[in-house]
């Protein structure tokens, strides 16, 4: 378009960004095939049992925690974000649609938690479930063994708090400029309020919706903080887990794990895109 | 079935504002449309022309006064459960959907079975000639074709009444006179009653049996095209259709049916008197410009005065600014019968502008 000359300055730089966003990912996935058990020096490719190279990978799945902490993270990450993208549309078609008192505050107040340190949120939430727990435990006088404590369901409820306000932020946008003519012309035509949603609204802010559950399903899928202040005995997640390992030894297991990882992530968000991307 | 298609009945439409103040859209209208009528609701933008559509749909519920569709009263009936459909100005075509499916959509709701859903939505695109467009998007279509599809996808479910809002405000002018004529044509074959939302009054002229003419929320006139345009009851509808001249003055002689009235500077006329008027009741008097003639040889009771300001040859007419003894400018048209018509009078000369008492007319408000 333009005969300017680009500064070579601009194409060093973007070269060393994607450098720097990318070459730990590429000596992660390289060092996931190490032959060495420490982790520290490439020492050529590992060929060790049935798996070959992929010995590592063979060892990761024969692991029972790794696998259990997957589960968790599964459980977790599947659960909050239907849970979370159900609420989140919600509140985003209400905040389209309807005028009510308050409205400015409770949309500010919505998407306050996105711009909180996670920090503080995983302190409020740890904070917020031991009190009531504790309350409902002694008001109740529960056995040792009834007793609720932090666990699969409270790291759930977190996931799900902290994923709600990205994906009514994410649904607003598509929200965005929607003809509420068209909800009108499905029940002047004999639709009623839910089919009228089924064929017409859905449909048409189900790319935003599902760009929505895409996002709280990697965010769940990879969260520490708040995890970590709200899991319990049994409810190891990945990241958790993997925090656990550094402080004893990394081995190429771990770089194994980390690139299984990579992958599910970016095919999450490929497919997040390819439906943003749709219209 | 009841007499009138539908009827509004002192109905109110009250909104909050933004400022919190209430915005009063609909001024307690009460209408009757009959049964195969083609109605149009005519007056200036925001004169509460698509809020009365919008009632009568069911998508805004009246704050005060009752609608009535074939005689049952409508009360709290969503819009899906009234006999009437809508054809939007926007045409709010389902764009997720094809053309096909956007027309079936009203009978899939009713439950109509396959192989008549088809046969009724070939039908219907027959009707509005857009057969063999069912594969495509709304977004494939011309403004014109996707108001058809509009129109098509609404009568396909042959609503006891159908509401155009504005249909054709988004059309050019030549696709708009096309469409004007399509549209009159189709409401003959189906024989269903139209209720017509335009700002536009020759629209409202040429295509309804019937107009009421709206202004600030509230139904000045109801009448046929000739009513309105013949005997206008106030001065915004005889300003609003058409062009008229208005001479104000006062009362000075009453008899039966007609009244003189003495305008500023010495001039004074007769005039038809629809309502009762008093000897000394300040009035306007109107008069269409049509109706008034500076041809020499016209028989006509009233004479007034004036000279020739300015001179528009258009053709069929030509247009001729007078002024009259008392300092009012009117417009009279004169139709040219002949090549010579034109020289009836020049600028700056004095004539004399007659017409009869029937073309002039006394409006009290
Ligand atoms: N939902 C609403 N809330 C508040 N005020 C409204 C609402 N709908 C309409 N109004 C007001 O009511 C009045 C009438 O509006 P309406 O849309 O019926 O006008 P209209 O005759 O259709 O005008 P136009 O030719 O511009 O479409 C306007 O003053 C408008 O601002
Ligand atoms: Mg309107």
């Amino acid at each position: 378009m333009s005969a300017k000359k680009r500064s070579p300055w601009l194409t060093l730089v973007s070269i060393l960004v994607y450098f720097f966003l990318y070459a730990p990912i590429i000596v992660l996935i390289v060092f996931s095939f190490n032959a060495s058990r420490t982790n520290v020096v490439f020492e050529g490719v590992v060929n060790q049992g049935p798996c070959g190279p992929f010995y590592w990978y063979c060892e990761l799945f024969r692991n029972r925690s790794v696998m259990d902490a997957t589960r968790n993270t599964l459980i977790i990450a599947f659960t909050s974000t239907v849970v979370s993208t159900i609420i989140g549309t919600m509140a985003a078609l209400a905040l389209q649609r309807y005028d009510f008192f308050g409205k400015k505050v409770s949309e500010t107040a919505l998407y306050f938690p996105i711009v909180t340190p996670e920090i503080v949120m995983g302190i409020g939430i740890l904070v917020f479930f031991s009190a009531v727990f504790g309350w409902i435990n002694t008001a109740l006088a529960l056995a040792p063994n009834q007793r609720l404590t932090m666990g699969l369901g409270t790291v759930i409820v977190s996931h799900i708090a902290f994923s709600i306000p990205f994906v009514t932020l994410v649904v607003r946008a598509r929200l965005h400029g929607f003809d509420d003519r068209l909800e009108e012309a499905a029940m002047d035509l004999g639709a009623n309020e839910f089919t009228t949603f089924r064929k017409v609204t859905l449909p048409l802010i189900a790319p935003g919706v599902l760009a929505g559950a895409m996002l709280a399903f990697t965010l769940s899928l990879d969260d520490f903080i708040i995890t970590f202040f709200t899991t319990g005995p049994g409810a190891t997640t990945l990241p958790i887990y993997v925090y656990g390992l550094l402080r004893r030894i990394v081995t190429p297991e771990l770089n194994a794990l980390s690139t299984i990882w990579v992958l599910v992530v970016l095919i999450v968000v490929a497919i997040s895109q390819w439906f943003q991307r749709r219209e | 079935m009841a007499e009138y298609a539908v009827e509004l009945r002192n109905v109110w439409k009250r909104f909050p504002g933004p400022g919190g103040e209430v915005v009063t859209a609909v001024k307690n209208v009460s209408l009757q449309i009959y049964d195969g009528e083609f109605f149009a609701l005519l007056g200036p933008s925001g004169c509460g022309k698509t809020t009365s559509l919008r009632m009568i749909a069911g998508f805004e519920l009246p704050s005060e006064g009752e609608i009535f569709i074939h005689g049952r009263p409508m009360g709290k009936t969503p819009p899906y459960q009234r006999p009437v459909n809508t054809v939007f100005q926007s045409y709010a075509l389902f764009p997720h959907m094809t053309i096909g499916e956007n027309v079936a959509f009203g009978l899939q709701m009713k439950g109509v079975d396959k192989k008549e859903i088809a046969r009724r939505v070939a039908e219907a695109l027959e009707m509005v000639r857009l057969s063999g467009y069912e594969k495509r998007k709304p977004k494939q279509l011309s403004g014109g074709q996707q108001q058809r599809v509009a129109l098509a996808r609404a009568l396909v479910n042959r609503p006891e009444v159908l509401l155009l809002d504005e249909p054709l405000g988004a059309l050019d002018l030549k696709l708009r006179k096309e469409m004007q004529l399509e549209l009159k044509r189709l409401q003959r074959e189906v024989g269903i009653t139209f209720i017509f939302v335009t700002h536009d009054q020759e629209e409202a002229l040429t295509m309804s049996d019937r107009i009421a003419v709206m202004e600030g929320g509230v139904a000045l006139q109801v009448g046929t095209a000739n009513d309105i345009y013949e005997h206008p009851n106030c001065r915004f509808v005889a300003d609003f259709i058409g062009e008229t001249n208005f001479l104000d003055g006062t009362v000075a002689e009453v008899d039966t049916d007609k009244a003189r009235i003495d305008l500023p500077g010495g001039v004074s006329l007769w005039a038809h008197t629809p309502q009762r008027v008093a000897v000394g009741q300040a009035v306007t008097v109107t008069v269409r410009p049509e109706k008034m003639h500076i041809r020499p040889n016209a028989t006509d009771v009233n004479q007034v005065t004036g000279y020739v300001t300015d001179i528009v040859y258009i053709g069929t007419d030509t247009h001729y600014g007078v002024v009259l003894s008392g300092g009012q400018t009117i417009r009279v048209r004169e139709q040219n019968y002949s090549a010579e018509s034109r020289l009836l009078a020049r600028e700056g000369e004095a004539v004399c502008v007659r017409f009869s008492i029937e073309a002039a007319r006394v409006l009290t408000e």
